[in-house]
């Protein structure tokens, strides 16, 4: 990821805050979301929310975009008091949230999503051209290069992004709210929505930016405000901005040993080998994993990592080549194929792909266990739960009873279930996608001791990630994918070093590689 | 947020049994929802009519309620994977005059129950292949049976009533165990198997999963195919048996036999809680989804209601126990 080097103008005091929320406090059923937070946002800035999950950043942002209302506290938009009673009232003073989770209808036109709810009329008909005119001005104010005739399904999801934020500036936004908008998106889709958004500060639009990465921080952001527990912990501006010290405000103490975690550094004898498995994009690819190592598998996003894994796992069919385990070879044609062998593999999108989120968390833990606790297809609820039991106290997983709904459960609790999953089978192969995706620090840094013991328990491990940090943090040998091909090896036996420039170069395609 | 009003758990002693007790607490509250209503109508119709809370009146609607409560039990499996079979009514048809005309068959009539229940099985069977193997919309493949094996009872009855006056399974339909009609006795083994199956056996709780979330349970290792094949082959079967019980109470079956009764099923289904998407749903709340369809008709003909009269009132109290139901959830969360 690149960062933006240019001075940003610095918001003067002198300026009037196009946004100030004083002493915002919510309370739901009795228990404090948001006690006397502050945020004070100027016109043309970018603006950091950070905090773990459960802070209370979404709460915050939905009071100010009229989804609730806050107990106590006051909002001023360019220093005028205002009642923000419900989200019509939010949009009329120029607030705009765009959700993580699209709102735009696939099987319409961008124009048609644009003015959904607000179409441009002559008389009683449609006024498609001043539509179509408009949308046009918008978009190409926003450096879009498809058009507004185009059905949005046919777009990108950083492209479908842009017809969001195109539907605020039509209505004159002057605060726009983005939660997580990178989640989906690949790393040039998106450097081209950091584009957008710098182009949208230039215009004097405040931007009020929620994400969990620290990289998209330190490229976009003119100053930074965390929240704790629902309360404000404090604002730094750029200059102060500093790994350490925001990780310290979020989660009230120092980074430390994020990623130093006791590990045998000898990789035992070789567990898995892949030889020549190709399929779909992935080229008849070579792979051995060791007992008790993490092998981190790198790549720009459709470079073919998540095809690999799940070739491995026998989720997609393969074309050519053998899986090996232990020395004997799998006939792996079904995912049942892989776990009865003892491959784990958990899955990148969790909601999507991963969890059962109508089901009881406890139910979500063991579902990889019915065969072993139960007799001629009777379960065995007792060890079941048991063993759900367990594994709620080994992962710290935060939940009130085993017969909660996943889908009530935090990012990080909801990963750390699907991870429970998996060890309850005892694997010695596990694929990890993505394991932190869309998951606060707190719980990331201990997902990490999860893997950590996991390896040194001798479970062998490949972890596929685009955050570089994680993959420098806590791989022992990492291999880089480009174009559906394994193209370098990073580590100790190898003499490249394991650093993130040494995994772009291979990644993006690059033939020097540094210190080699 | 619900995460600051979560309490670490801890295994304290008697940490197991109240985990069970909340287990049961929501079980209960997952049917409670038109436990109510059920017992309102029933309030309301023992005050009007003199006749209506008798115990024998009481047995007459479990019977009239029995063969619904079969189909509706087999729809619940179905609904709770995300499908629907909308040909049940015709698998009912097309299995009475199959079982009736193999009982005409003087050597083989013994062989009448187990040729109309497997003739059920096997039509589910190729529902389910069609769906799991070939991807078709389980709305569209039991669309089509709906009115292709309509088709067939027609035919195998040759457009007339195939009648056995001496027919050797009448008992189903018309003799007691005890106080209860054989047809109940029935409807309630099979509600009971069918709890059972889905609350004690790993396939019931894989059907669960398929219903939740088809990708992730592919990615468990269930296979997701045998899952499909098994609950619309439940479906088959359980139609077959409807159709073995209304056969035996007519002494006879017609081409016609069943006509529409997949809707009163599938109201029953939804009735009791269980979601269309899948994933959601329990047995008892069908059993009570076709009590109060049951109890309506009842009902409405004591007070002498008219049939027309009664297809709207039946129609609007569907929608809007559901609707109270729905608005009661949503309140919860």
């Amino acid at each position: 990821m690149t960062t933006d080097l240019q001075p940003l103008p610095a918001a003067a005091p002198s300026v009037t805050p196009v946004l100030e929320m004083r002493g915002i406090s919510k309370r739901f059923h009795g228990v404090s979301a948001l006690q006397g937070v502050n945020l004070t946002i100027y016109p043309g800035e970018v603006h950091a929310l950070m905090g773990e999950n459960g802070a209370g950043k979404s709460t915050l942002m939905k009071i100010l975009a009229g989804a609730y209302i806050a107990d106590e506290g006051e909002i001023y938009i360019n220093g005028q008091r205002l009642n923000i009673t419900d989200p019509s009232a939010a949009r009329q003073a120029g607030i705009n949230l765009i959700y993580q989770e699209l709102n735009v209808a696939p099987n319409l036109t961008v124009t048609e999503n644009i003015f959904m709810g607000s179409e441009l009329r002559r008389g009683q008909l449609l006024d498609r051209d001043r539509m179509n005119q408009t949308a046009e001005r918008v978009l190409h104010s926003l450096g879009a290069t498809f058009s507004p005739l185009d059905v949005v399904s046919s777009l990108s999801i950083a492209e479908q992004q842009v017809v969001e934020i195109a539907r605020a500036l039509k209505d004159n936004s002057r605060i726009l709210v983005m939660d997580e908008p990178t989640a989906a998106l690949s790393d040039r889709e998106t450097e081209r929505l950091f584009e957008v958004i710098r182009k949208l500060r230039q215009d004097g639009i405040a931007i009020i930016y929620i994400s969990h990465r620290m990289e998209e921080v330190y490229a976009l952001a003119n100053r930074v405000s965390v929240l704790r527990d629902g309360q404000y912990i404090g604002s730094l501006t750029r200059d102060e901005i500093s790994p350490d010290r925001l990780v310290q405000m979020m989660v009230g103490r120092a980074m430390g040993d994020f990623y130093e975690h006791q590990r045998q550094t000898n990789p035992g004898e070789v567990v898995l080998e892949v030889k020549n498995l190709g399929g779909g994009k992935v080229q008849p690819t070579d792979l051995v994993l060791r007992a008790g190592e993490i092998v981190g598998l790198a790549g720009l996003v459709g470079a073919g990592r998540t095809e690999l894994s799940r070739l491995i796992f026998g989720a997609d069919p393969k074309e050519s080549g053998e899986v090996w385990l232990n020395g004997k070879k799998l006939n792996i044609h079904s995912p049942g194929d892989a776990i009865a062998a003892g491959i784990g593999y958990v899955p990148e999108d969790r909601k999507d792909q991963g969890l059962f989120l109508e089901m009881t968390a406890g139910k979500n833990i063991v579902l990889n266990r019915l065969k072993e606790d139960s007799k001629v297809g009777l379960l065995n609820w007792r060890s079941l739960g048991k063993i759900a039991n367990d594994a709620v106290e080994d992962f710290n997983i935060r939940l009130a009873n085993l017969e909660v709904r996943a889908v009530d459960l935090s990012g990080g609790n909801q990963q750390k279930l699907l991870l429970a999953r998996w060890l309850a089978i005892k694997p010695r192969v596990l694929l990890l996608d993505e394991p932190t995706r869309g998951v606060d620090i707190g719980a990331k840094s201990e997902i990490y001791r999860i893997i950590s013991d996991l390896a040194n328990q001798g479970v062998a491990i490949l972890m596929v990630s685009s955050e570089l940090t994680e993959v420098v943090g806590l791989s022992d040998r990492v291999l880089v994918m480009h174009e559906g091909q394994i193209v370098g090896e990073l580590g100790d036996a190898t003499g490249t070093p394991i650093t993130q420039e040494n995994i772009m170069a291979y990644a993006t395609g690059a033939s020097e590689v540094a210190g080699s | 947020m619900s995460q600051t009003e979560l309490r670490p758990l801890r295994n304290e002693p008697g940490d197991q049994s109240s985990t069970r007790k909340r287990r049961a607490a929501n079980n209960w509250l997952q049917i409670a929802g038109i436990l109510p209503i059920l017992v309102l109508i029933c309030i309301l119709f023992a005050i009007l009519s003199p006749t209506f809370a008798t115990p024998g009146n009481a047995v007459n609607i479990l019977r009239q309620a029995s063969i619904n409560i079969v189909l509706a039990t087999g729809m619940t499996f179905v609904i709770l994977t995300g499908g629907i079979d909308l040909s049940v009514g015709s698998i009912l048809g097309v299995s009475a005059v199959v079982g009736v005309l193999v009982s005409l068959i003087p050597a083989l009539s013994w062989l009448a129950i187990p040729a109309a229940l497997a003739t059920g099985l096997l039509i589910g069977l190729g529902n389910g292949a069609l769906i799991a193997f070939l991807d078709l919309p389980p709305f569209i493949v039991t669309l089509g049976g709906l009115t292709a094996l309509r088709g067939v009872a027609y035919l195998v009855a040759n457009g007339t009533t195939v009648l056995n006056r001496n027919l050797n399974f009448a008992w189903i339909g018309n003799n007691y165990l005890g106080p209860f009609p054989w047809l109940v006795v029935i409807a309630l083994l099979v509600v009971l198997a069918s709890w059972f199956v889905l609350r004690q056996t790993v396939l019931g709780v894989q059907i669960y999963a398929v219903g939740g979330n088809q990708r992730a349970a592919r990615l468990t290792g269930i296979k997701v195919n045998r899952v499909l094949l098994f609950v619309y082959g439940v479906s088959g079967l359980l139609a077959g048996l409807a159709g073995v019980m209304s056969s035996s109470r007519l002494y006879s079956a017609t081409g016609l036999l069943g006509t529409g009764y997949e809707l009163d099923a599938i109201a029953a289904v939804i009735l009791g809680g269980t979601s269309f998407t899948g994933g959601i749903g329990t047995i008892p709340g069908t059993l009570l989804g076709a009590l109060i369809i049951a109890v309506l008709n009842n009902g409405l003909t004591l007070l002498n209601m008219s049939y027309f009269w009664q297809l709207v009132v039946k129609g609007l109290v569907i929608i809007v126990a559901v609707t109270i139901d729905r608005l009661r959830r949503r309140k919860s969360r």
